[in-house]
């Protein structure tokens, strides 16, 4: 449209006879154009509408029965003098105060939520994520060599600080990782899936795997002076 | 019983009145069906018309729905539980007692919205989550990607700031907890740590501000980028469709 707006234009003259100008001008590939229908579609209003409803009826009737069996926790009156053992976050952050276990504030505290927030935001702007290539369709030598020395450099650097409960699942990622790299290419099912798997989703993968295994670290084995403690013998706070 | 209820609505949809509400009248064509959208200025956040293939449960799980029905089921109880509290210390305390001995069903909105909040954390995370692993962060959808992490990060301060507002030692504690890592910050952290709770501890000026956050600031916000965040799922052209776009099915 913008650079062929000239061709359009009719001038300032009203006085078609003594200025007889061109009123419009077609040319080629300029013509409105009205897309076909789209195969595959449906009108939102009922279709979409319809499925929100059923959904937000689920939604509440699962809410309410859970409601009547589960009762939000409610403990003494708040009191500065006296420090529960261990003093927990909300379950959301028990990951991070795992963390802050094994690393100093700046780095459990701040550092790595900032980092995380910084690594969620950039994803759709680095083309490796959006081409989403498997990790081992092109290079593939280089890209293991690449892979085992991170892993390593990382695992020492857990290890070093003695972060096992970071240490395991990141271990547990990376021997998948290694072995989706021998998968032959003519394997199917959970091998297949792996081999294809871009690099994009083995860092969100091994991300996850962490998160959730600090989470519920946090949540259930830890008790007074975050000690291990197994959740079925009591302590569990 | 069916025909007649039936009858009368569809006459209902035909009257003067009922036309001048929804600016229409009963949607049986897709002209009319259009219009019941973008006509509407709730439902015009939506568009018009949705792939058959984004609607199958197993396209979204249904993650992006549930998070906001939580956050619209947590906005009425939380409106409910506003008329029985108040942000003081040690009063805040004695409300919750009150909702358990004192308010009809008191326990049971509390429960409520305890539940929905916790759900809501763990829908919005594997609304994240799924949607990565979709590849729904792809252009055209890059910017309403960022939204949705900014989303997660109200949500979490959603439910943080709410955790303080029982004023039990379990609230008191969490957030103790919690706001002694943000004086860890470099150069800002101990400022940072005393605007947040309006002292050095967190006491009854801290209460109140959350308060705030919690019931004004902060849901405001979340309406607006989850506005922003509808809006934009339409006008980048719908959920991502696996296959299109020069994706490989997988």
């Amino acid at each position: 449209m913008d650079e062929k707006k000239t061709s359009h234009e009719t001038g300032f003259s009203s006085h078609a006879r003594k200025n007889p100008q061109r009123i419009v001008f077609i040319t080629r590939k300029t013509s409105a154009k009205v897309k076909g229908e789209i195969p595959g579609q449906v009108m939102a209003y009922p279709h979409l509408l319809l499925r929100e409803a059923i959904a937000f009826q689920v939604l509440v009737i699962a809410i309410v029965l859970l409601a009547l069996v589960w009762d939000a926790p409610l403990e003494q009156l708040a009191n500065p003098l006296v420090t529960p053992n261990p003093a927990k976050a909300p379950w959301y952050f028990l990951g991070l105060q795992e963390l802050l276990h094994y690393f100093a504030p700046l780095v459990a505290g701040i550092l790595i939520p900032t980092l995380v927030v910084i690594a969620l935001v950039v994803i759709p702007y680095f083309n490796i994520n959006v081409e989403g290539e498997p990790m081992w369709s092109s290079n593939a030598a280089r890209h293991l060599r690449l892979l085992l020395a991170v892993s390593a450099a990382l695992e020492i650097f857990l290890g070093l600080f003695r972060a096992w409960t970071v240490f395991v699942p990141t271990a547990v990622i990376d021997a998948l990782a290694i072995y989706s790299y021998f998968v032959p290419p003519t394997a199917s099912g959970f091998g297949r899936y792996v081999r294809n798997r871009a690099v994009s989703w083995w860092v969100m993968t091994w991300f996850i795997c962490v998160a959730v295994v600090l989470t519920v670290v946090g949540t259930f084995f830890r008790g007074p002076g975050w000690t291990w403690v197994w959740p079925w013998r009591g302590h569990a706070g | 019983m069916a025909t007649t209820f039936h009858d009368a609505l569809s006459r209902l949809r035909k009257t003067r009145v009922w036309k001048s509400i929804f600016r229409r009248g009963p949607a049986l064509t897709n002209r009319t069906r259009s219009l019941a959208v973008f006509g509407n200025l709730f439902l015009h956040f939506l568009p018009v018309k949705v792939r058959e293939k984004s609607l199958r449960v197993r396209a979204t799980y249904y993650l992006g729905s549930i998070s906001f029905l939580l956050f619209v089921i947590l906005s009425i109880t939380g409106v409910l539980l506003m008329f029985y509290y108040h942000p003081a210390v040690p009063q805040a305390y004695r409300d919750m007692k009150d909702l358990r001995f004192v308010v009809s069903n008191g326990v049971f909105l509390r429960n409520l919205h305890r539940l929905a909040a916790q759900l809501m954390v763990l829908a919005v995370f594997m609304h994240l989550f799924h949607v990565f692993y979709r590849g729904g962060y792809k252009p055209p959808h890059e910017f309403n990607w960022v939204v949705g992490v900014i989303l997660l990060l109200v949500t979490l301060f959603l439910s943080y700031t709410g955790y303080l507002l029982p004023w039990d030692q379990l609230a008191f504690w969490a957030i103790t907890v919690g706001t002694n890592i943000i004086s860890a910050m470099p150069v800002l952290g101990k400022y940072v740590r005393f605007q947040l709770l309006g002292g050095n501890l967190v006491g009854e000026n801290a209460l109140l501000r959350f308060y705030v956050l919690h019931c004004v600031v902060l849901p405001l916000a979340a309406v607006l980028f989850i506005a922003v965040h509808f809006w934009r799922v339409q006008k980048d052209g719908g959920l991502t469709a696996k296959g299109e776009d020069g994706r490989k099915e997988d």
